[in-house]
């Protein structure tokens, strides 16, 4: 079997930033698509050459909005990358930017992953959270992708808007298990510092609200079929997310395009923020790294430790002290040797984090 | 030795920003004691927190030589916290200049220093400063003067500090005003200490007048009071520097080195005089009395050793507070402190963070209480948590004072109201001019030393001012209230407060609580309690849900460094009980506020 790596694509670009947003995106840079596409290929091309990029056992495209930029075009970067047997091949869609065209495309290319940007299936809680798209889009969307034969699908969601009641978020569940996904994933709003959310303290979250929630999709999701394997991530089984748990399994990842991320073996580093940056640097045929850290190796074992909890895989039972086992109690459940977080501990899971040893 | 006739020794009376510093500034110029290259602003006040907040605390003399005369000028403190140092530093004086903002007018504790100045017979030299600002009304003020002081308006001096204008006629009426000392340089000697303090080099200095006799170099000098026995190894005068001299005479002011390790020994007040030939001792010692009580943790426990080093040493320095291991359920190990006001104390604990490296949580301000137990036992309490159970309290006395306040008349019913509010009985309000009113409050010492002062000047735009001094005790309907969190009281938040006041101070301490303790991975209840009954009480419910939803590739860095410091943070956290409460909290809880 292939040693598991992944590789990561970002696309830039969106039609509109999102006000929750703090991810490296633009709306006014569509000018740079044609020269980003051929520095995204430039960079393939390069780290195949020097084997630095080995073949891989995904790949997944983000961003931003993906579906923003050509399809023929992104399937020609993705084809560049070597990929393994049964490799998992996942692009970011944002519903209402995805034609019959799109899917064909990326069909074409390998591409066996589709995961939407759902987010909600009420059209006053999308309208709140500044999105384009209204809940029909999700389901013509979805049926394009099946059309395609692409059947691996993940419906991304978050809850926790402003005005989003227990019972708008109840539906969204209900329509979303309708669509019979292999894979949902339901983020909780999160406020990032310097987004225009930040400035307004009236539609932040409530963290009681977003804990309710959170309980009812574990019990929707669950009821529906769904196994949580992350604290924010639910799949049928057989259907987790292969580059995601390279991710909470320190593996190694190469990131390509502006502000990826990438991870070898205990080294983390990361790409120029702003395309301008990221095209002029490959052109001239520079380094693209912005900056890096290093982990000594007690850092990176309480680091895996802190990533492993919160999946299904959990911790060894000795990663906490007795006391800290006794005083986390609800939090947790032991499973022979095993210790993993309840739904309660997966909500509270950075008290739990805090106390591994 | 200077004839006594070319001697005089004065000291200024002013309210803190009306500019005695500053006139300090000008006169060391004009006698050319300074080089002007080495002048600085505020050149007498010697602390970087006198410097930041305008105030003299520490008292420095100087001899200033101007017209064949000789002037020891004596700088005072400006705040009612250290009025005991201003009347020894009356008692080495012959004179005062009163120095008054010609725009504000004299203010309360001016005018009780310069009563103290008359009962001891000093000749006043008023003079209204800042007559450069616009807003100067110096005749106004100077009919002020005449009407509460018995001035004559006439003979009050207009200067400007700031520009030097009227500091020589100021010199010039120092001395044909003010009278030159009395005293036998042939007498056995009497020296008054009237300030010392530690230098870590030389160890404690004194200022010191001769009342009689004559201090020499080398002398083997007898400390009355102290009981103590020293060698003058070194007699001086401040020109403003030091300077050795052999010997001080009659009627001198100057420094003395003795060796000495604790300031104790020397306090302000003391008499010094010769072990083979004594005097007696002057009159008017008084030990300092705290007023002000808290309790002082270090925020790491582990800093309490270096804490107790930090009071000792710093004790050298000012002996006029007071401490004493104590222990705290919520605080751990920390010291019971005492001291002269609530300016006294911020300045103490200032010092202490600043000059000794440590970081402090204090207690809620506490004053001395009187316990009379149902079994005939009087105690004396300064912390509440010494206070008896209710079954076994007869009654409780509490200590007052008798408040003076200056104001504008625009501002007397703001301040009738804020005194009725801290439960203060009225004995005088009077006209000093048609502009200004002089109100006298007796009122509770606790209800005084929490925000009182605050609370007056932003209710007068800072026009008011306030002298006070002991009232004596009075029988009040007092308990305590005591704060519980999770069922454990936690002793740094009792309080103990008049019965009418105890619901409204459970409640906000609740309150505040309520906002100030992070959730918890259980329900805390916050409880206020008077003995076994609750008057109030918030529920700080548990904490449900904390994790960051997203972990993906550039999460992780972002993500492991969150739970580092998250980590870092509970090691700052305080546990009562299973409650984990951070320093802050203890901060904000007891900062003094309405």
């Amino acid at each position: 079997m292939t040693e598991p790596f992944g590789a990561y694509i970002h696309i830039p670009f969106c039609s509109r930033r999102c006000d929750y947003c703090a991810f490296a995106t633009w709306t006014d840079r569509d000018h740079l698509m044609s020269d980003y596409l051929d520095a995204l290929a430039t960079a393939i091309t390069r780290a195949v050459d020097d084997r630095s990029l080995p073949l891989v056992t995904s790949i997944f495209v983000g961003g931003g909005t993906p579906s923003r930029v050509d399809p023929m075009r992104l399937a020609e970067v993705i084809s560049l990358i070597p990929v393994a047997d049964g490799a998992e091949i996942t692009i970011e869609c944002n519903p209402e930017s995805a034609t019959a065209a799109h899917f064909e495309a990326y069909a074409a290319a390998g591409v066996n992953r589709i995961s939407f940007g759902v987010q909600s299936m009420s059209a006053r809680v999308l309208q709140s959270l500044g999105r384009d798209h209204h809940p029909e889009t999700v389901v013509e969307a979805v049926t394009l992708a099946r059309a395609s034969g692409i059947e691996r699908l993940n419906l991304d969601l978050i809850y926790g808007g402003a005005g989003e009641t227990l019972r708008d978020w109840e539906s969204t569940l209900e329509q979303v298990i309708d669509l019979s996904p292999d894979h949902v994933s339901a983020y909780a709003l999160t406020v990032e510092a310097g987004t225009p959310l930040a400035d307004d303290p009236s539609r932040h979250p409530d963290d009681d609200d977003q804990a309710d929630k959170y309980l009812l999709a574990d019990s929707m999701l669950s009821s529906a079929g769904f196994t949580n394997y992350e604290i924010s991530n639910w799949a049928k089984p057989g259907n987790e997310c292969d580059h995601n748990l390279l991710y909470w399994r320190q593996g190694d990842y190469l990131g390509f395009g502006c502000a990826a991320h990438s991870h070898r073996s205990g080294r983390r580093w990361w790409n120029v923020r702003t395309p301008e940056r990221y095209i002029d640097l490959v052109q001239s045929n520079e380094s693209v790294e912005a900056s890096a850290e290093d982990l000594d190796p007690e850092r990176r074992r309480i680091e895996g430790l802190q990533l492993s909890l919160r999946t299904r895989e959990g911790v060894p039972i000795d990663s906490l002290s007795a006391s800290d086992r006794d005083l986390l109690d609800p939090l947790i459940v032991i499973d022979g040797e095993t210790l993993v977080l309840s739904a309660e501990g997966r909500l509270l899971a950075n008290e739990v984090a805090i106390r591994l040893r | 030795m200077a004839p006594l006739d070319s001697i005089r020794n004065l000291c200024i009376i002013a309210h803190i920003d009306h500019g005695k510093s500053t006139l300090a500034d000008r006169l060391l110029e004009l006698c050319g004691a300074v080089d002007p290259r080495e002048m600085r602003a505020q050149y007498l006040d010697s602390m970087d927190i006198e410097r930041e907040r305008g105030i003299t605390i520490k008292l420095q003399s100087v001899r200033l030589d101007y017209r064949d005369h000789r002037i020891h000028l004596i700088d005072t403190p400006g705040h009612v916290d250290f009025g005991y140092e201003v009347s020894r530093s009356l008692a080495a004086c012959e004179g005062a200049i009163l120095l008054v903002d010609a725009a504000q007018g004299i203010e309360a504790q001016t005018l009780a220093n310069c009563y103290l100045a008359l009962e001891n017979d000093l000749e006043i030299v008023a003079a209204l400063n800042k007559i450069d600002l616009p807003a100067a009304d110096p005749d106004r003020y100077a009919a002020e003067i005449e009407k509460v002081l018995g001035i004559p308006a006439d003979e009050i001096l207009r200067v400007s500090a700031k520009t030097g204008e009227g500091v020589a006629e100021l010199l010039d009426a120092v001395i044909d005003r003010i009278p030159p000392p009395v005293g036998d340089p042939d007498a056995p000697l009497q020296g008054l200490i009237f300030d010392s303090h530690f230098d870590q080099y030389r160890g404690v200095i004194s200022s010191v007048r001769i009342m009689q006799g004559t201090l020499t170099t080398g002398a083997r000098l007898k400390f009355v009071q102290a009981g103590a026995v020293y060698n003058a190894e070194e007699v001086g005068t401040r020109r403003p520097d030091p300077t050795p001299v052999a010997s001080l005479g009659a009627g001198e002011v100057g420094y003395l080195i003795a060796g000495i390790k604790d300031v104790g020994e020397a306090r302000s007040g003391e008499t010094i005089t010769n072990l083979s030939q004594p005097a007696p001792a002057l009159e008017g010692y008084a030990e300092p009395r705290p007023m002000v009580f808290c309790g002082l943790y270090p925020v790491d426990g582990d800093e309490f050793t270096s804490l107790r080093e930090a009071l000792e040493k710093l004790r050298l320095n000012d002996s006029s507070y007071t401490y004493a291991p104590e222990s705290s359920g919520a605080l751990g190990f920390g010291f019971r402190c005492g001291f002269l006001g609530l300016l006294h104390m911020e300045i103490i604990r200032e010092r202490l963070e600043r000059e000794f490296n440590l970081s402090l949580i204090a207690t809620a301000p506490s004053v001395q209480y009187i316990v009379h137990r149902t079994n005939g036992e009087t105690m004396t309490i300064d912390n509440p948590s010494e206070l008896p159970p209710a079954v076994e309290v007869d009654h409780v006395e509490e200590p007052f004072l008798r408040a003076t306040i200056l104001t504008p008349t625009d501002y007397t019913g703001t301040l009738m109201e804020l005194c009725q509010g801290r439960r203060g009985e009225m004995i005088k309000l009077e006209y000093l001019s048609p502009e200004r009113m002089e109100l006298v409050y007796e009122l509770p010492l606790a209800e005084v030393v929490t925000d009182f002062f605050d609370q007056m000047k932003s209710r007068t735009q800072g026009y008011a001012s306030l002298d006070y001094e002991p009232a004596g005790y009075r029988v009040s309907d007092l308990v305590k209230v005591d704060i519980l969190l999770n069922a454990i009281a936690v002793d740094a938040f009792s309080m103990i407060v008049h019965k009418e006041k105890a619901y409204s101070y459970g409640l906000r301490m609740t309150e505040k609580l309520k906002e100030l303790i992070p959730r918890q991975l259980f329900d805390v209840p916050i409880q206020a309690a008077i003995g076994g009954r609750i008057i109030a009480r918030e529920t700080v419910k548990a904490k449900r849900k904390d994790v960051l939803a997203k972990c993906y590739g550039g999460d992780i860095s972002r993500k492991r460094k969150l739970l580092e410091k998250q980590k870092e943070g509970k090691k700052r956290m305080k546990n009562i009980g299973r409650v984990e409460v951070p320093q802050e909290a203890f901060v904000s809880a007891l900062r003094l506020e309405d």
